[in-house]
C-alpha cells in the first residue's frame, strides 16, 4: 500500500464538541490544524446531547461556581480531580456566554438572558435545594453546540479530513506522539498524517454494552490507539447508566423532563424518588436514581408485562411546556415507545450513557502516564479531551450537563495550551522510519483474512457479555467469568474476515477495525471493576456493597497485554479553595 | 422523485419475521453499472425500524452493503436514503409502514460513492456558500448578548435542521442546477441568521442571494416540506428571504 502524507501543527482527532472547540482556538491563532472525522462533524454524537450545559451563571436563581464545584465533587463520589473540578466550575460562565457570542441559539427568559433549567444533583448552596443550572436549547443543546461549533469552524477555516478513521499513533523512540496513521473510507487508502501535536478527542465506548444510548460510531477508536501504544487507560470501570432510556429502544430521554418537572413512577403510581432521596428526589445524581429504579424492579414494583421498567410521566406539565421546552422528547417517545407524553407517560429503564474514565489527562488536555518514578509523567505531543480523557472532573460518577461543559471548557484549554507550547518554536521530530509498517500489516491482514467469523456475531456477543458480567450488578465470581469470556472474544475478534474486499467506502473494514478498539475498551472495563472492590459511583458491587474510602480514593490505571493494574492518588487539593472531604452520599 | 411506491401493487406491510427487499447496489471497484439486488432478512423482536433492518441484512446476510448511519435516533442526519420513492432517515423509519419490498435507492441527484452511499459535496459547499455562522464585529459583552424570548422564537424551526439532505435532493431545481442553486436546506440557513437579532450581516447576506439561481431557482413546488424529517419548512424560510429583498427594494 502507498502511505499519502501530509504535515500540519495540529491534528485533532474527532469533531465531536470537544475536538472542535480545541481546533476554533487554534485555527484562530493561525496555526494549521487537520481535524479527522470518521462522519461529517455534525454527526458527531455531541449532537444527541439535549438538556443543557452547566454553568453558574444564575440566571433563574443566584448560584456560585463553588457551589457547582461541590455538588461536582460530591456527584463524583469523591473520586473527581478536585484541581480540575474547579479548574472546569470557574471556567464554566465563561466558556458559555463564548458559546452564545459565537451564535449559539440557546432559549431566553423575559430579561434576554440564557434560559435555565434544573437537572439531576445540581443544587444550590451545598446540597440544599435544586438550582436552574442547566444552560438549555430547547431539548437541542448538544445539536445547537455542535452546528455552532461547526459553523465557526467553517469562518476559521479550519482543515477537516471528513470520513477519516484514525488507526493509530505516531510515536518516536522518546514516546513523543508525531501524529497518526488514518484511513480514508471513500478511497480506502492510508494516510500519514505528520503533526508536532496530536489530540484524542475521540468519544466514549458507549457501544460495548447492548443496551447504550450511544450511537453506532462510539466504538471507542481513541482508547484502542492508545491501548495498542501501550500507554493507560484510567477508571474505566465507571460507566453511567442514565436512568431514562426508552424501555427497549435504548434511545435517551433527557433528564431535562426532570427538571422540568417531571417524576418517575413505579406500577403502584407512587413517586418512589421520595423515599430515596428526600430533597432532590428525581433530581438526585443518576448513579442514585438508576439504582433506585433497579431496586423497585427488583422488589417487584417495575411496569409492563415484565415489570422490567418505570413510568416517566410528563403530561402534568402541559401541552405548552413540552412543545416549547422538549419537542425532540415528544417526537422520540412517540417514535420509539409508541406514546404521545402529552397524555401517557414514557416507559423509562437505566441504561449505559457515558464513560467516566478513559485516557489519563491533566487539565491542560496533556495525556499523564507513570513513567520513571513519576505518577503523571507528561507524554510529549499528545493530548486527550472530552469523553474518551479522564481528566478526572467526573471521577466515579458524572452529573449531567457537566458533558457538554467537560467538551468546551477542556478543548478550550487544550487549545491555549498547544498554542503557546506551539508559540515556543516546537518543530517536527524525525518520523521513525518504521512509523506505519504495525498498523499497514494490520490491515493487510485483514484483508487478507477470507475464513472466519463475522465481525457482528463477536461484537454482538462481546456487548451481551458486558451486558451480563459488567452491567449495573456486579459481584467477583460474576466479573471473572466476564473477564475469561472477554480473552477469549479478543481471540476471535483477532480472526475475524470480512467478505467485503472493495477499496471504495468499505464500511465492513471499518466495523472489523472499531471491533479491536471495543475490545480493548471492554478489557480496560472489566478487568478494572473485577479489581475495585467496593461501590463507588456508578460502579456497584454487591459483593461490597460499601464505599471504601480508606483503600480506594484511587484511580485505576489499566494496561493492554495483561500487565498488572496500576494505582494513582485522586487529587484531593482544589486549585484555591478548602478540600471537599469525602462524606456520605446523601440527598 | 420517482412514485415507484405507488405503482406497485399493495402487499402487506412488514410484521415480524422477515422483511423483503429491493437495494441499489454500486461498487465502482467491481460493477460496470448499477444493479437492483433483492434479498430478504429474518428481523429480531426488537427491529422496528428500517436501519434497524439494514444493520440485521449488514451484520448477517451482506457484509457489502454500504451506507452511512450513527447516532439512530434522527439527530444526526446519516442515513438519509431513497425508501419506497421518498427520501427519508431509515432510522426513524418504521418497518411497519413500509411496503414489501422495500425499495431502497441513493438519495437522487448526487453522485454515487457507492450502495446508498452519495457524495454530498455539493451539498455542503451551497451551505458553506451562505457564510453558515453568526456576524457580529461588535465586541460582546461580559455576560451573554441579549436577545428577547420573542426575537429567540424567530430561530425555532431554522436551527433545528441535521443537513441530511432529505430536503435538497428531492428538489428538482436541485437537481438541475446543484452548482448553482443553493437549495432549500442552504436557504433554510441563510434565513436561520438572518432571522438572528444578534447577526449585523444581513444586507450582505441578501446581497450573496442576489442571483438569477442561488434563490430564485425554488419554484415553491414544495418537496422539501413534504419530505424534511424534522418537520421544518424550507419553502417558507424562502419565502421570507424574498420578502426581505423586497422590502429592501422599496
Amino acid at each position: 500500500m502507498v502511505l499519502a502524507h501530509r504535515r500540519f501543527d495540529a491534528v485533532i482527532v474527532g469533531a465531536g464538541g470537544a475536538g472542535m472547540r480545541c481546533a476554533l482556538q487554534l485555527a484562530r491563532a493561525g496555526l494549521s490544524v487537520a481535524v479527522l472525522s470518521k462522519v461529517f462533524p455534525t454527526r458527531s454524537h455531541t449532537v444527541a446531547a439535549q438538556g443543557g450545559i452547566g454553568a453558574s451563571l444564575g440566571n433563574m436563581t443566584e448560584d456560585q461556581w463553588l457551589w457547582h464545584m461541590f455538588d461536582t465533587v460530591k456527584g463524583s463520589d469523591y473520586l473527581g480531580d478536585q484541581d480540575a473540578i474547579e479548574f472546569m466550575c470557574r471556567e464554566a460562565s465563561g466558556a458559555v456566554y463564548e458559546l452564545e457570542h459565537l451564535g449559539m441559539p440557546f432559549d431566553r427568559n423575559s430579561d434576554g438572558t440564557i434560559y435555565q433549567r434544573p437537572f439531576g444533583g445540581h443544587s444550590a448552596n451545598f446540597g440544599e435545594k435544586p438550582v436552574p443550572r442547566a444552560c438549555a436549547a430547547a431539548d437541542r443543546t448538544g445539536h445547537a453546540l455542535l452546528h455552532t461549533l461547526y459553523q465557526c469552524n467553517v469562518a476559521a477555516k479550519t482543515q477537516f479530513f471528513v470520513e477519516y478513521m484514525a488507526l493509530d499513533l505516531v510515536r518516536d523512540a522518546d514516546g513523543d506522539c508525531l501524529g497518526v496513521i488514518a484511513l480514508e473510507m471513500e478511497t480506502g487508502q492510508p494516510i500519514l498524517l505528520e503533526s508536532k501535536v496530536t489530540v484524542l478527542a475521540t468519544g466514549g465506548a458507549g457501544r460495548i454494552f447492548a443496551a447504550s444510548t450511544n450511537a453506532y460510531i462510539n466504538t471507542g477508536d481513541g482508547l484502542g490507539m492508545v491501548a495498542r501504544a501501550g500507554l493507560p487507560l484510567q477508571d474505566m470501570e465507571f460507566w453511567q447508566f442514565h436512568p431514562t432510556g426508552v424501555a427497549g429502544a435504548g434511545v435517551l430521554i433527557t433528564e431535562g423532563v426532570r427538571g422540568e418537572g417531571g417524576i418517575l413512577l413505579n406500577s403502584l403510581g407512587e413517586r418512589f424518588m421520595e423515599r430515596y432521596a428526600p430533597t432532590l428526589k428525581d433530581l438526585a445524581p443518576r448513579d442514585f436514581v438508576s439504582r433506585s429504579m433497579d431496586q423497585e424492579i427488583k422488589e417487584g414494583r417495575g411496569c409492563g408485562a415484565e415489570r422490567d421498567h418505570v413510568m416517566l410521566k410528563l403530561d402534568h406539565l402541559g401541552a405548552e411546556t413540552i412543545m416549547k421546552r422538549l419537542p425532540s422528547i415528544r417526537e422520540i417517545a412517540m417514535k420509539f415507545a409508541n406514546v404521545d407524553p402529552i397524555r401517557e407517560p414514557i416507559p423509562v429503564v437505566p441504561t449505559i450513557h457515558y464513560q467516566m474514565g478513559g485516557i489519563p489527562a491533566n487539565y491542560h488536555g496533556q495525556v499523564i502516564v507513570p513513567a520513571n518514578g513519576n505518577l503523571e509523567m507528561v507524554v510529549g505531543g499528545l493530548y486527550a479531551i472530552g469523553e474518551c480523557s479522564c481528566v478526572s472532573v467526573h471521577g466515579a460518577n458524572r452529573l449531567g450537563t457537566n458533558s457538554l461543559l467537560d467538551l468546551i471548557v477542556f478543548g478550550r484549554a487544550a487549545g491555549n495550551h498547544i498554542v503557546s507550547a506551539l508559540g515556543q518554536g516546537a518543530s517536527h521530530k524525525p518520523l521513525p522510519r518504521d512509523a506505519a509498517d504495525a498498523t499497514l500489516s494490520r490491515l493487510a491482514q485483514l484483508d487478507a483474512r477470507s475464513d472466519g467469523e463475522r465481525t457482528q456475531e463477536v461484537a454482538a456477543d462481546l456487548r451481551r457479555t458486558m451486558q451480563a458480567h459488567c452491567g449495573v450488578f456486579r459481584t467477583g465470581p460474576l466479573l471473572a467469568e466476564g473477564v475469561r469470556k472477554v480473552a477469549m472474544l479478543a481471540d476471535r475478534a483477532a480472526r475475524v474476515a470480512i467478505k467485503d474486499k472493495s477499496r471504495i467506502f468499505n464500511t465492513a473494514r471499518i466495523e472489523a477495525i472499531e471491533l479491536t478498539n471495543l475490545i480493548a475498551a471492554a478489557q480496560a472495563t472489566i478487568e478494572s471493576a473485577l479489581a475495585r472492590t467496593e461501590s463507588r459511583g456508578a460502579h456497584a458491587r454487591d459483593d461490597f456493597p460499601q464505599r471504601d474510602d480508606a483503600n480506594w480514593i484511587k484511580h485505576t490505571l489499566w494496561f493492554s497485554g495483561g500487565r498488572p493494574l496500576q494505582y494513582k492518588p485522586v487529587h484531593l487539593k482544589p486549585l484555591s479553595v478548602a478540600t471537599f472531604e469525602p462524606k456520605k452520599r446523601t440527598f | 422523485m420517482t412514485a415507484e411506491s405507488r405503482v406497485l401493487a399493495p402487499t402487506p406491510s412488514v410484521q415480524a419475521g422477515t422483511a423483503r427487499f429491493r437495494i441499489y447496489r454500486y461498487d465502482p471497484e467491481y460493477d460496470r453499472k448499477p444493479r437492483m439486488q433483492d434479498l430478504e432478512v429474518r428481523l429480531h423482536a426488537h427491529d422496528k425500524m428500517l436501519l434497524d433492518a439494514l444493520m440485521r441484512i449488514k451484520a448477517e446476510v451482506d457484509d457489502s452493503l454500504s451506507f452511512r448511519r450513527s447516532c439512530r435516533e434522527g439527530v444526526c442526519g446519516s442515513d438519509a436514503m431513497n425508501i419506497n420513492g421518498r427520501n427519508g432517515l431509515a432510522c426513524v423509519t418504521s418497518l411497519r409502514d413500509l411496503r414489501q419490498p422495500i425499495v431502497l435507492r441513493p438519495l437522487p441527484g448526487l453522485p454515487v460513492v457507492r450502495d446508498l452511499i452519495v457524495d454530498m459535496t455539493d451539498f455542503f459547499q451551497q451551505y458553506h456558500s451562505i457564510k453558515p455562522y453568526l456576524v457580529n464585529n461588535t465586541a460582546p459583552p461580559e455576560r451573554e448578548r441579549l436577545q428577547s424570548p420573542k426575537q429567540r422564537d424567530e430561530l425555532d424551526g431554522l436551527y433545528e435542521c441535521i443537513l441530511c439532505a432529505c430536503c435538497s435532493t428531492s428538489c428538482p431545481s436541485f437537481w438541475w442546477n446543484p452548482d448553482k442553486f443553493v437549495g432549500p436546506a442552504g436557504l433554510l440557513q441563510a434565513y436561520r441568521f438572518l432571522a438572528d437579532s444578534r447577526d449585523e450581516a444581513g444586507a450582505e447576506r441578501l446581497d450573496n442571494l442576489m442571483d438569477p439561481y442561488r434563490l430564485f431557482r425554488c419554484h415553491t413546488i414544495m418537496n422539501c416540506v413534504d419530505v424534511c424529517p424534522k418537520g421544518l419548512n424550507p419553502t417558507r424560510a424562502i419565502g421570507k428571504i424574498k420578502e426581505m429583498m423586497v422590502r429592501r427594494e422599496i
